[in-house]
């Protein structure tokens, strides 16, 4: 066990090193990083002896490590667009991302597992069709297009909730959260609907083919025979077999509902790090690209540890410790 | 009908079950009438699709759709069961009627602790405390002979061998004291060696328990070992049933003949096994009469058209028309 955490641990490290390195080479290699610190009519001299002074003749294994070792303390420079440190830019718009990752994250796994079970249980009944042909649309939708409607719909139309940004936030240290205030709650409330949605109906999918298999195997019709009660046998015996795949999806999918919401919070014009992450692009600000693409990967990267270790604790043929013996 | 001091444990009559698909009905099984009677082991052998495992999962109310009984009558002690709601069923299985299954390798569920399961089988059942549920379930596991079964309790299926694990599976069966277990091939799945011991368990257990045993299998050597009496089926009837010495040793229909001439003895002088020319037929083309007709060697007009039904001879009942001394006069006054 502990030396497996090692081994995921030490290809973790390998996997944020090529990260770190693409980051490094976006850095260094798309156009000139003097260039784009100084003005027009510095002179040649000027510009070598600030490239000197920035360390940027080193041999590139020098730069690199320095690179490595400064993004290991958060430290990703200054974005040439609004002039302040690229840290503190993405310690602003981290609440509102995560914030909305997560609920939209609960939404998914909810009701995606509750329509998953209902739908593999009851293949038949003519609410689990309506809820597959929904499913449909919300896997076959694009993501902005969903926002859009509900904007129309909710917004617009209704009248009834904000179309953009995260109404009153509270300051809680560094961390501002939208849970506190109602404006705050009622302006979550679309955008993680857009987000969650697509995540929710794979979710429901995987969980009803999950279920369909398992309905079939022999341990539920012993169980059956046992005389187990209906619900012993859905929700004790055959959802928790279902459990290992759903959380290899949900893991990935949580990861991607935090790495992507950037169109979801384009178009909610929602200030999180999706929408500095596009803005930066736009203005080519790389250092902003390079810390965004370092935290995504480090947001897979323990997300992926994390299911690989749940899966011990859901299947009890990965851990090794009890001795096997014949008859 | 019999007195009531020996009413039967388990009486099947007429039993019809059809499976509707989008191309029609199938007849699975046709008008099957046995019983078994309290502490009786009663073997039930037949080529696969026979309707075997069918008659068993009638009985306990597993018939899977689009399978469903389209008449006849199951009675337990008595009581038609076969028209009872879901959740009244539910609770005769496990508790008078135990099961066992086919491939002991996965009849338990993997997440679960083989303790677990049992503890969660008798409080299913009987009113005990998770620790009386708990004291129980160790001594089943003893009882089925499972070594240090204290600690083994706690160990997950995949901890245990195969005959370690059907050894659990009859604990399971056992642990509400069933009056019937219906054991569907207990044995196909394991190893030669182990078979036997698992039969003997099975058999001294049920002995132990007063419990009576549908063991469905197509092993006959098994059958001649440890039932009292046999039923044979054949395309969803039963050819003959009788007690195990009758049967095994002088088989009435042409087919039990058949069956056993196929058995290799040891010692015999034989270069070749008797063999039952041509296959079962398919549900869909079952033909008109005996559906045995187009194998038999004796089969004469009246077999390819009117279906035999169970004919007493001796201690035996034969579906075969050579067996009908009435039908034959009737035969003989038409002609």
């Amino acid at each position: 066990m502990i030396a497996f955490i090692l081994r995921r641990l030490a290809q973790a490290v390998l996997v944020m090193l090529t990260v770190a390195f693409i980051a490094f080479a976006m850095f260094n290699f798309v156009g000139d990083p003097i260039n784009n610190m100084v003005g027009q009519d510095t002179s040649l001299q000027d510009r070598e002896a600030l490239r000197q002074s920035l360390g940027l003749n080193d041999p590139l294994v020098l730069r690199f490590g320095r690179f490595v070792a400064n993004a290991a303390q958060g430290e990703f420079g200054v974005s040439f667009r609004l002039a302040e440190p690229v840290s503190r830019l993405i310690l602003n718009a981290l609440p509102a991302t995560m914030e909305l990752a997560i609920v939209a994250a609960l939404l998914a796994v909810i009701f995606g597992v509750m329509l998953g079970v209902y739908t593999g249980l009851y293949p038949n009944r003519w609410l689990s069709r309506f809820f597959l042909t929904i499913s449909l649309i919300g896997v076959s939708l694009p993501t902005f297009l969903i926002g859009i409607l509900l904007i129309l719909v909710f917004a617009v139309l209704l009248g009834l909730l904000p179309s953009f940004g995260r109404g009153e936030v509270v300051r809680i240290g560094w961390w501002s959260t939208g849970f506190l205030t109602w404006s705050g709650i009622k302006a979550l409330i679309l955008p993680s609907i857009t987000l969650g949605l697509f995540q929710m109906t794979l979710i429901m999918r995987l969980v009803r083919s999950e279920m369909l298999e398992v309905m079939r195997t022999d341990y539920i019709k012993f169980a059956r025979a046992r005389g187990l009660t209906n619900r012993a046998i859905n929700f004790g015996h055959a959802l928790k077999n279902t459990l290992v795949p759903v959380i290899t999806i949900t893991g990935l999918q949580l990861g991607a509902i935090i790495a992507f919401a950037i169109i979801t919070e384009t178009v909610f014009q929602w200030p999180g790090m999706g929408l500095l992450f596009i803005q930066s692009v736009q203005f080519a600000d790389i250092p902003v690209m390079a810390a965004y693409l370092i935290l995504v990967a480090v947001i897979f990267v323990v997300i992926n540890l994390i299911v690989d270790l749940l899966y011990f604790a859901v299947d009890p043929r990965l851990r090794i410790d009890g001795g096997r013996s014949g008859h | 009908m019999s007195s009531p001091s020996r009413q039967p444990l388990l009486e099947v009559r007429n039993l019809r079950v059809e499976f509707f698909g989008r191309r029609g009905r199938l007849l699975a099984l046709d008008d099957v009438s046995f019983h078994i009677d309290p502490g009786e082991v009663l073997g039930v052998v037949g080529e696969s699709g026979a309707g075997k495992s069918l008659t068993g999962a009638s009985i306990i109310g597993l018939l899977e759709p689009p399978g469903r009984i389209s008449g006849g009558e199951i009675l337990l002690e008595g009581k038609r069961i076969d028209n009872l709601p879901y959740e009244e069923l539910r609770r005769i299985r496990g508790r008078q009627i135990g099961a066992i299954f086919q491939d002991p390798l996965t009849s338990l569920n993997p997440l679960y602790r083989v303790g677990e399961q049992i503890v969660e089988t008798i409080r299913t059942h009987l009113p005990m405390s998770e620790q009386q549920a708990r004291k129980r379930g160790i001594e089943l596991l003893q009882e089925v002979g499972i070594p240090s079964a204290a600690e083994r309790f706690d160990h997950y299926p995949h901890q245990f061998s195969g005959g370690m694990r059907q050894r659990v599976v009859i604990a399971l069966a056992l642990c509400a004291e069933p009056k019937l277990i219906i054991a569907d091939e207990p044995t196909t799945a394991l190893d030669v060696s182990i078979q036997a011991q698992i039969i003997t368990l099975l058999k001294r257990l049920c002995r132990d328990h007063g419990t009576a045993v549908m063991l469905v299998t197509h092993d006959m050597g098994v059958i001649a070992e440890t039932a009292d009496r046999v039923a044979v089926m054949y395309a969803g009837r039963i050819a003959e049933i009788g007690p195990v010495q009758d049967v095994v040793k002088r088989a009435r229909h042409p087919y039990t003949h058949g069956l056993m001439g196929a058995i290799p003895e040891m010692g015999a002088d034989i270069d070749k096994l008797t063999q039952i020319e041509g296959a079962m037929p398919r549900l869909n083309s079952i033909p008109p009469g005996c559906a045995f007709n187009p194998r038999c060697p004796s089969a004469f007009d009246r077999c390819r058209e009117e279906k035999p039904y169970l004919l007493p001879v001796e201690r035996s009942q034969v579906a075969c028309w050579l067996y009908d001394e009435t039908g034959a006069r009737r035969e003989a006054a038409h002609g």
